[in-house]
Protein backbone atom coordinates (compact mmCIF):
# COMPACT_ATOMS: atom_id res chain seq x y z
CA UNK A 1 0.00 0.00 0.00
CA UNK A 2 1.33 3.43 -1.00
CA UNK A 3 1.07 6.06 1.72
CA UNK A 4 1.65 9.76 0.95
CA UNK A 5 2.90 12.19 3.61
CA UNK A 6 3.05 15.96 3.00
CA UNK A 7 6.53 17.24 3.87
CA UNK A 8 8.86 20.21 3.85
CA UNK A 9 11.70 18.25 2.24
CA UNK A 10 12.61 14.84 0.77
CA UNK A 11 12.84 11.57 2.68
CA UNK A 12 11.77 9.92 5.92
CA UNK A 13 13.61 12.36 8.22
CA UNK A 14 12.07 15.47 6.67
CA UNK A 15 9.73 17.61 8.76
CA UNK A 16 6.06 17.27 7.84
CA UNK A 17 4.12 20.13 6.23
CA UNK A 18 0.55 20.33 7.57
CA UNK A 19 -0.70 22.05 4.39
CA UNK A 20 -1.77 19.73 1.60
CA UNK A 21 -2.06 21.86 -1.56
CA UNK A 22 0.97 24.02 -0.85
CA UNK A 23 3.37 21.58 0.81
CA UNK A 24 6.87 21.35 -0.73
CA UNK A 25 7.09 17.56 -1.20
CA UNK A 26 4.98 14.44 -1.28
CA UNK A 27 6.91 11.58 0.35
CA UNK A 28 5.42 8.28 -0.81
CA UNK A 29 6.20 5.17 1.19
CA UNK A 30 5.30 1.71 -0.04
CA UNK A 31 4.38 -0.28 3.08
CA UNK A 32 5.05 -3.64 1.40
CA UNK A 33 8.41 -2.99 -0.27
CA UNK A 34 9.54 -0.29 2.14
CA UNK A 35 10.59 1.96 -0.74
CA UNK A 36 10.56 5.73 -0.15
CA UNK A 37 10.12 8.18 -3.02
CA UNK A 38 9.87 11.97 -2.74
CA UNK A 39 8.12 14.12 -5.34
CA UNK A 40 8.19 17.91 -5.61
CA UNK A 41 4.75 19.49 -5.39
CA UNK A 42 4.54 21.62 -8.53
CA UNK A 43 1.30 23.19 -7.28
CA UNK A 44 3.21 24.98 -4.51
CA UNK A 45 3.33 28.32 -6.33
CA UNK A 46 0.01 28.09 -8.20
CA UNK A 47 -1.97 31.33 -8.09
CA UNK A 48 -5.12 29.29 -7.57
CA UNK A 49 -6.32 25.72 -7.62
CA UNK A 50 -3.20 24.40 -5.83
CA UNK A 51 -5.24 21.78 -3.97
CA UNK A 52 -6.66 20.48 -7.25
CA UNK A 53 -3.25 20.15 -8.86
CA UNK A 54 -1.78 18.54 -5.71
CA UNK A 55 -4.64 16.03 -5.38
CA UNK A 56 -4.31 15.18 -9.06
CA UNK A 57 -0.60 14.47 -8.56
CA UNK A 58 -1.16 12.29 -5.49
CA UNK A 59 -3.91 10.36 -7.29
CA UNK A 60 -1.67 9.74 -10.31
CA UNK A 61 1.21 8.62 -8.08
CA UNK A 62 -1.06 5.80 -6.96
CA UNK A 63 -1.31 6.74 -3.29
CA UNK A 64 -4.02 4.91 -1.34
CA UNK A 65 -3.70 6.91 1.88
CA UNK A 66 -2.80 10.57 2.49
CA UNK A 67 -1.39 11.73 5.83
CA UNK A 68 -1.51 15.51 6.17
CA UNK A 69 -2.78 18.42 8.29
CA UNK A 70 -5.57 20.04 6.31
CA UNK A 71 -7.42 19.49 3.05
CA UNK A 72 -9.67 22.04 1.33
CA UNK A 73 -12.94 21.39 -0.51
CA UNK A 74 -11.67 21.07 -4.11
CA UNK A 75 -8.79 18.79 -3.17
CA UNK A 76 -11.06 16.68 -0.99
CA UNK A 77 -13.54 16.12 -3.83
CA UNK A 78 -10.73 14.65 -5.95
CA UNK A 79 -9.33 12.49 -3.13
CA UNK A 80 -12.75 11.05 -2.37
CA UNK A 81 -13.52 10.53 -6.10
CA UNK A 82 -10.36 8.46 -6.44
CA UNK A 83 -10.93 6.73 -3.10
CA UNK A 84 -7.83 7.90 -1.23
CA UNK A 85 -8.12 7.55 2.56
CA UNK A 86 -7.38 10.93 4.22
CA UNK A 87 -5.89 11.11 7.73
CA UNK A 88 -5.03 14.33 9.56
CA UNK A 89 -3.08 15.41 12.64
CA UNK A 90 0.50 14.60 11.58
CA UNK A 91 3.41 15.99 13.64
CA UNK A 92 7.22 15.82 13.63
CA UNK A 93 8.92 13.96 10.77
CA UNK A 94 7.59 11.80 7.94
CA UNK A 95 8.70 8.74 9.96
CA UNK A 96 6.74 10.03 12.99
CA UNK A 97 3.64 10.46 10.81
CA UNK A 98 3.89 6.90 9.49
CA UNK A 99 4.32 5.50 13.01
CA UNK A 100 1.28 7.45 14.20
CA UNK A 101 -0.70 6.08 11.24
CA UNK A 102 0.32 2.48 11.97
CA UNK A 103 -0.64 2.94 15.61
CA UNK A 104 -4.07 4.25 14.54
CA UNK A 105 -3.49 7.65 16.11
CA UNK A 106 -4.41 9.76 13.07
CA UNK A 107 -7.99 10.89 12.63
CA UNK A 108 -9.77 9.89 9.41
CA UNK A 109 -11.90 12.62 7.77
CA UNK A 110 -14.80 12.25 5.36
CA UNK A 111 -15.18 15.93 4.51
CA UNK A 112 -12.75 18.85 3.96
CA UNK A 113 -11.27 20.28 7.18
CA UNK A 114 -10.02 23.59 5.71
CA UNK A 115 -11.59 26.37 3.65
CA UNK A 116 -10.49 27.29 0.13
CA UNK A 117 -7.20 29.24 0.07
CA UNK A 118 -6.38 28.28 3.71
CA UNK A 119 -2.91 27.10 2.65
CA UNK A 120 -2.01 30.59 1.40
CA UNK A 121 -2.13 32.13 4.87
CA UNK B 1 -16.06 59.91 -25.90
CA UNK B 2 -15.67 57.39 -23.05
CA UNK B 3 -14.68 58.78 -19.66
CA UNK B 4 -13.85 56.36 -16.85
CA UNK B 5 -14.17 57.43 -13.21
CA UNK B 6 -11.64 55.56 -11.04
CA UNK B 7 -9.92 56.11 -7.70
CA UNK B 8 -7.66 53.53 -6.16
CA UNK B 9 -9.12 53.80 -2.66
CA UNK B 10 -12.80 52.91 -2.31
CA UNK B 11 -15.29 55.42 -0.95
CA UNK B 12 -13.58 58.52 -2.35
CA UNK B 13 -16.61 59.54 -4.43
CA UNK B 14 -16.45 57.80 -7.83
CA UNK B 15 -20.18 57.22 -7.92
CA UNK B 16 -20.87 60.76 -6.65
CA UNK B 17 -18.81 62.21 -9.51
CA UNK B 18 -20.21 59.80 -12.13
CA UNK B 19 -23.86 60.37 -11.23
CA UNK B 20 -23.63 64.14 -10.80
CA UNK B 21 -21.68 64.43 -14.05
CA UNK B 22 -24.22 62.54 -16.16
CA UNK B 23 -27.04 64.60 -14.66
CA UNK B 24 -25.24 67.83 -15.62
CA UNK B 25 -24.80 67.17 -19.34
CA UNK B 26 -27.51 66.33 -21.89
CA UNK B 27 -27.59 63.00 -23.73
CA UNK B 28 -25.15 61.04 -21.57
CA UNK B 29 -24.84 57.30 -21.07
CA UNK B 30 -23.83 55.90 -17.68
CA UNK B 31 -22.31 52.42 -17.21
CA UNK B 32 -21.97 51.18 -13.64
CA UNK B 33 -18.99 48.83 -13.99
CA UNK B 34 -18.56 48.27 -10.24
CA UNK B 35 -20.29 44.95 -10.85
CA UNK B 36 -19.58 43.50 -7.41
CA UNK B 37 -21.45 46.36 -5.76
CA UNK B 38 -23.14 48.60 -8.35
CA UNK B 39 -24.62 51.56 -6.48
CA UNK B 40 -25.29 54.28 -9.07
CA UNK B 41 -28.96 53.35 -9.08
CA UNK B 42 -29.27 54.23 -5.40
CA UNK B 43 -29.09 57.82 -6.68
CA UNK B 44 -30.96 57.37 -9.97
CA UNK B 45 -33.81 55.23 -8.66
CA UNK B 46 -34.55 53.79 -12.09
CA UNK B 47 -36.65 50.71 -12.66
CA UNK B 48 -34.29 48.14 -14.17
CA UNK B 49 -34.85 45.43 -16.77
CA UNK B 50 -32.58 42.56 -17.74
CA UNK B 51 -30.76 42.98 -21.05
CA UNK B 52 -28.78 39.74 -21.09
CA UNK B 53 -27.16 37.07 -18.95
CA UNK B 54 -23.38 37.05 -18.78
CA UNK B 55 -22.04 33.55 -19.08
CA UNK B 56 -18.67 31.87 -19.19
CA UNK B 57 -18.15 28.85 -21.50
CA UNK B 58 -16.96 25.97 -19.29
CA UNK B 59 -15.69 22.57 -20.45
CA UNK B 60 -17.77 19.42 -20.43
CA UNK B 61 -15.82 16.23 -21.12
CA UNK B 62 -17.21 13.56 -23.44
CA UNK B 63 -15.98 10.47 -21.59
CA UNK B 64 -16.56 8.25 -24.64
CA UNK B 65 -13.98 10.21 -26.63
CA UNK B 66 -11.59 11.10 -23.77
CA UNK B 67 -8.43 8.97 -23.59
CA UNK B 68 -7.27 10.54 -20.26
CA UNK B 69 -4.15 11.98 -21.89
CA UNK B 70 -4.39 14.93 -19.50
CA UNK B 71 -3.38 17.63 -22.01
CA UNK B 72 -6.40 19.75 -21.07
CA UNK B 73 -5.51 19.73 -17.36
CA UNK B 74 -1.83 20.44 -18.03
CA UNK B 75 -2.78 23.39 -20.22
CA UNK B 76 -5.19 25.03 -17.75
CA UNK B 77 -3.28 27.68 -15.80
CA UNK B 78 -6.25 28.17 -13.47
CA UNK B 79 -6.25 24.48 -12.53
CA UNK B 80 -9.93 24.13 -13.41
CA UNK B 81 -9.39 20.59 -14.71
CA UNK B 82 -7.87 17.55 -13.03
CA UNK B 83 -6.80 14.48 -15.01
CA UNK B 84 -7.35 11.50 -12.68
CA UNK B 85 -6.98 7.77 -13.28
CA UNK B 86 -10.80 7.61 -13.15
CA UNK B 87 -11.58 10.50 -15.50
CA UNK B 88 -11.30 14.25 -16.00
CA UNK B 89 -12.84 16.31 -13.18
CA UNK B 90 -13.97 19.85 -13.99
CA UNK B 91 -14.08 22.73 -11.47
CA UNK B 92 -16.28 25.27 -13.28
CA UNK B 93 -15.83 28.01 -10.63
CA UNK B 94 -12.13 28.25 -11.50
CA UNK B 95 -12.65 28.31 -15.28
CA UNK B 96 -11.98 31.62 -17.05
CA UNK B 97 -13.60 30.44 -20.28
CA UNK B 98 -10.51 30.76 -22.49
CA UNK B 99 -11.36 27.62 -24.47
CA UNK B 100 -7.73 26.41 -24.43
CA UNK B 101 -8.61 22.94 -23.11
CA UNK B 102 -10.77 22.34 -26.17
CA UNK B 103 -8.02 23.54 -28.52
CA UNK B 104 -5.34 21.24 -27.08
CA UNK B 105 -7.60 18.14 -26.86
CA UNK B 106 -6.46 15.76 -29.63
CA UNK B 107 -9.69 13.74 -29.43
CA UNK B 108 -12.27 16.52 -29.70
CA UNK B 109 -13.63 15.39 -26.33
CA UNK B 110 -14.07 18.86 -24.81
CA UNK B 111 -17.45 20.48 -25.38
CA UNK B 112 -18.46 23.79 -23.84
CA UNK B 113 -21.58 24.84 -22.05
CA UNK B 114 -22.42 28.33 -20.77
CA UNK B 115 -22.32 28.96 -17.02
CA UNK B 116 -24.21 32.12 -16.03
CA UNK B 117 -22.25 34.29 -13.60
CA UNK B 118 -23.92 37.66 -13.86
CA UNK B 119 -26.35 39.90 -15.68
CA UNK B 120 -26.46 43.17 -17.62
CA UNK B 121 -29.38 45.43 -16.70
CA UNK B 122 -30.72 48.65 -18.18
CA UNK B 123 -32.75 51.49 -16.75
CA UNK B 124 -36.25 51.64 -18.26
CA UNK B 125 -36.08 55.44 -18.44
CA UNK B 126 -33.94 56.59 -21.36
CA UNK B 127 -34.16 60.36 -20.82
CA UNK B 128 -32.37 62.44 -19.63
CA UNK B 129 -29.74 59.71 -19.55
CA UNK B 130 -29.30 56.11 -20.55
CA UNK B 131 -28.22 53.84 -17.70
CA UNK B 132 -26.73 50.34 -17.81
CA UNK B 133 -25.19 48.30 -15.06
CA UNK B 134 -23.55 44.90 -14.59
CA UNK B 135 -24.21 42.64 -11.64
CA UNK B 136 -21.92 39.76 -10.72
CA UNK B 137 -23.67 36.87 -8.96
CA UNK B 138 -22.80 36.38 -5.30
CA UNK B 139 -19.87 34.00 -4.82
CA UNK B 140 -18.50 34.53 -8.33
CA UNK B 141 -15.00 35.92 -8.88
CA UNK B 142 -14.85 36.87 -12.54
CA UNK B 143 -15.95 40.51 -12.59
CA UNK B 144 -14.00 41.22 -15.78
CA UNK B 145 -16.29 39.18 -18.02
CA UNK B 146 -19.38 41.04 -16.74
CA UNK B 147 -17.61 44.38 -17.22
CA UNK B 148 -16.55 43.56 -20.79
CA UNK B 149 -20.04 42.36 -21.70
CA UNK B 150 -21.58 45.48 -20.16
CA UNK B 151 -19.29 47.77 -22.15
CA UNK B 152 -20.43 46.19 -25.43
CA UNK B 153 -23.60 48.26 -24.93
CA UNK B 154 -21.77 51.59 -25.16
CA UNK B 155 -23.06 53.69 -28.05
CA UNK B 156 -19.82 55.20 -29.37
CA UNK B 157 -21.65 58.11 -31.03
CA UNK B 158 -22.54 59.61 -27.64
CA UNK B 159 -20.55 60.44 -24.50
CA UNK B 160 -20.35 57.59 -22.01
CA UNK B 161 -19.36 57.71 -18.35
CA UNK B 162 -17.92 54.53 -16.86
CA UNK B 163 -18.12 54.18 -13.07
CA UNK B 164 -15.19 51.87 -12.21
CA UNK B 165 -14.70 49.48 -9.29
CA UNK B 166 -12.23 50.56 -6.58
CA UNK B 167 -8.67 49.27 -6.43
CA UNK B 168 -6.17 48.78 -9.24
CA UNK B 169 -6.69 45.07 -10.03
CA UNK B 170 -8.16 43.25 -13.05
CA UNK B 171 -11.74 44.63 -12.76
CA UNK B 172 -10.38 48.20 -12.87
CA UNK B 173 -8.18 47.42 -15.87
CA UNK B 174 -11.26 45.97 -17.63
CA UNK B 175 -13.36 49.02 -16.74
CA UNK B 176 -10.91 51.78 -17.70
CA UNK B 177 -9.09 49.84 -20.43
CA UNK B 178 -10.73 51.36 -23.47
CA UNK B 179 -11.59 54.77 -22.04
CA UNK B 180 -10.48 57.92 -23.83
CA UNK B 181 -9.95 59.72 -20.54
CA UNK B 182 -9.82 58.81 -16.88
CA UNK B 183 -10.98 60.97 -13.98
CA UNK B 184 -9.29 59.93 -10.73
CA UNK B 185 -11.34 60.84 -7.68
CA UNK B 186 -9.39 61.12 -4.45
CA UNK B 187 -9.35 62.69 -1.02
CA UNK B 188 -6.32 64.26 0.60
CA UNK B 189 -5.89 61.75 3.42
CA UNK B 190 -2.90 59.41 3.91
CA UNK B 191 -4.87 56.39 2.70
CA UNK B 192 -6.51 58.30 -0.16
CA UNK B 193 -3.15 59.64 -1.31
CA UNK B 194 -1.40 56.27 -1.08
CA UNK B 195 -3.96 54.54 -3.31
CA UNK B 196 -4.25 57.58 -5.60
CA UNK B 197 -0.58 57.19 -6.48
CA UNK B 198 -1.17 53.53 -7.38
CA UNK B 199 -4.07 54.57 -9.62
CA UNK B 200 -1.86 57.22 -11.28
CA UNK B 201 0.71 54.52 -12.07
CA UNK B 202 -1.98 52.36 -13.67
CA UNK B 203 -3.40 55.04 -15.97
CA UNK B 204 0.10 56.15 -16.97
CA UNK B 205 1.02 52.57 -17.87
CA UNK B 206 -2.18 52.27 -19.89
CA UNK B 207 -1.43 55.60 -21.59
CA UNK B 208 -4.86 57.02 -20.76
CA UNK B 209 -4.97 60.81 -20.37
CA UNK B 210 -6.20 61.69 -16.89
CA UNK B 211 -7.05 64.43 -14.44
CA UNK B 212 -8.09 64.58 -10.81
CA UNK B 213 -11.18 65.46 -8.80
CA UNK B 214 -10.46 66.17 -5.14
CA UNK B 215 -13.47 65.17 -3.07
CA UNK B 216 -14.11 66.28 0.52
CA UNK B 217 -11.74 69.15 -0.17
CA UNK B 218 -10.67 70.77 3.10
CA UNK B 219 -10.35 67.41 4.83
CA UNK B 220 -6.82 66.21 5.56
CA UNK B 221 -3.94 68.20 4.14
CA UNK B 222 -2.52 69.47 0.84
CA UNK B 223 -0.52 66.38 -0.14
CA UNK B 224 -2.65 65.50 -3.18
CA UNK B 225 -2.49 69.04 -4.56
CA UNK B 226 1.25 69.27 -3.93
CA UNK B 227 1.78 65.99 -5.74
CA UNK B 228 -0.42 67.00 -8.69
CA UNK B 229 1.39 70.32 -9.03
CA UNK B 230 4.78 68.60 -9.01
CA UNK B 231 3.65 65.96 -11.52
CA UNK B 232 1.72 68.48 -13.68
CA UNK B 233 -1.53 66.57 -13.24
CA UNK B 234 -4.57 68.79 -13.86
CA UNK B 235 -7.03 69.22 -10.99
CA UNK B 236 -10.39 69.24 -12.75
CA UNK B 237 -12.69 69.97 -9.83
CA UNK B 238 -12.75 70.26 -6.05
CA UNK B 239 -15.86 69.15 -4.16
CA UNK B 240 -15.85 70.64 -0.65
CA UNK B 241 -16.18 68.63 2.56
CA UNK B 242 -19.68 70.04 2.99
CA UNK B 243 -22.35 68.83 5.42
CA UNK B 244 -25.12 69.56 2.93
CA UNK B 245 -23.50 67.41 0.22
CA UNK B 246 -23.00 64.61 2.77
CA UNK B 247 -26.63 64.82 3.91
CA UNK B 248 -27.97 64.68 0.34
CA UNK B 249 -25.69 61.71 -0.34
CA UNK B 250 -27.05 59.88 2.70
CA UNK B 251 -30.57 60.46 1.37
CA UNK B 252 -29.65 59.13 -2.09
CA UNK B 253 -30.07 62.53 -3.76
CA UNK B 254 -27.45 63.65 -6.35
CA UNK B 255 -26.34 67.01 -4.99
CA UNK B 256 -26.48 68.80 -8.39
CA UNK B 257 -30.27 68.46 -8.17
CA UNK B 258 -30.45 70.53 -4.97
CA UNK B 259 -27.44 72.81 -5.04
CA UNK B 260 -27.53 75.44 -7.79
CA UNK B 261 -24.32 76.12 -9.65
CA UNK B 262 -22.92 72.61 -9.45
CA UNK B 263 -24.44 71.43 -12.75
CA UNK B 264 -22.51 74.21 -14.45
CA UNK B 265 -19.29 73.15 -12.73
CA UNK B 266 -19.66 69.52 -13.79
CA UNK B 267 -20.67 70.56 -17.32
CA UNK B 268 -17.60 72.82 -17.52
CA UNK B 269 -15.39 69.94 -16.42
CA UNK B 270 -16.90 67.72 -19.12
CA UNK B 271 -16.39 70.42 -21.79
CA UNK B 272 -12.77 70.86 -20.74
CA UNK B 273 -12.13 67.10 -20.95
CA UNK B 274 -13.97 66.77 -24.27
CA UNK B 275 -12.09 69.66 -25.88
CA UNK B 276 -8.75 68.61 -24.42
CA UNK B 277 -8.28 72.04 -22.86
CA UNK B 278 -7.73 70.62 -19.38
CA UNK B 279 -4.33 69.38 -20.67
CA UNK B 280 -4.69 65.86 -19.26
CA UNK B 281 -1.44 64.09 -18.47
CA UNK B 282 -0.77 61.37 -21.01
CA UNK B 283 2.53 59.74 -20.26
CA UNK B 284 4.71 61.83 -18.01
Amino acid sequence: MKICVTAKDKGMDSGIDPRFGRCAYFVIVDSESGSVNSFENTALDASGGAGIRAAEAVANLGAEALLTGSVGPNAFSILSEVGIEVRIGIKGTVADALNAYREGKLEAIDSPNASAHAGMK
Amino acid sequence: MKIAIASGKGGTGKTTVAVNLVLSVEGMQLFDCDVEEPNCNLFLGQELEKVEDVSCPVPVIDSDKCTLCGKCATFCRYNALAALPTGIMVFPFLCHGCGGCGLVCPEGAVQEEPRVLGVVEKGKTTAPLEFYRGLLNIGEAMATLVIRTLQEHIDASRPAIIDSPPGVACPVIAAVGNADYCVLVTESTPFGFHDFKLAVEVVKLMKIPFGVVINRDGLGDSRVEDFCRAEKIPILLKIPNDMRIARLYSEGIPFVEEMPGWKEKFAAMFKAIESGSESGVMNA
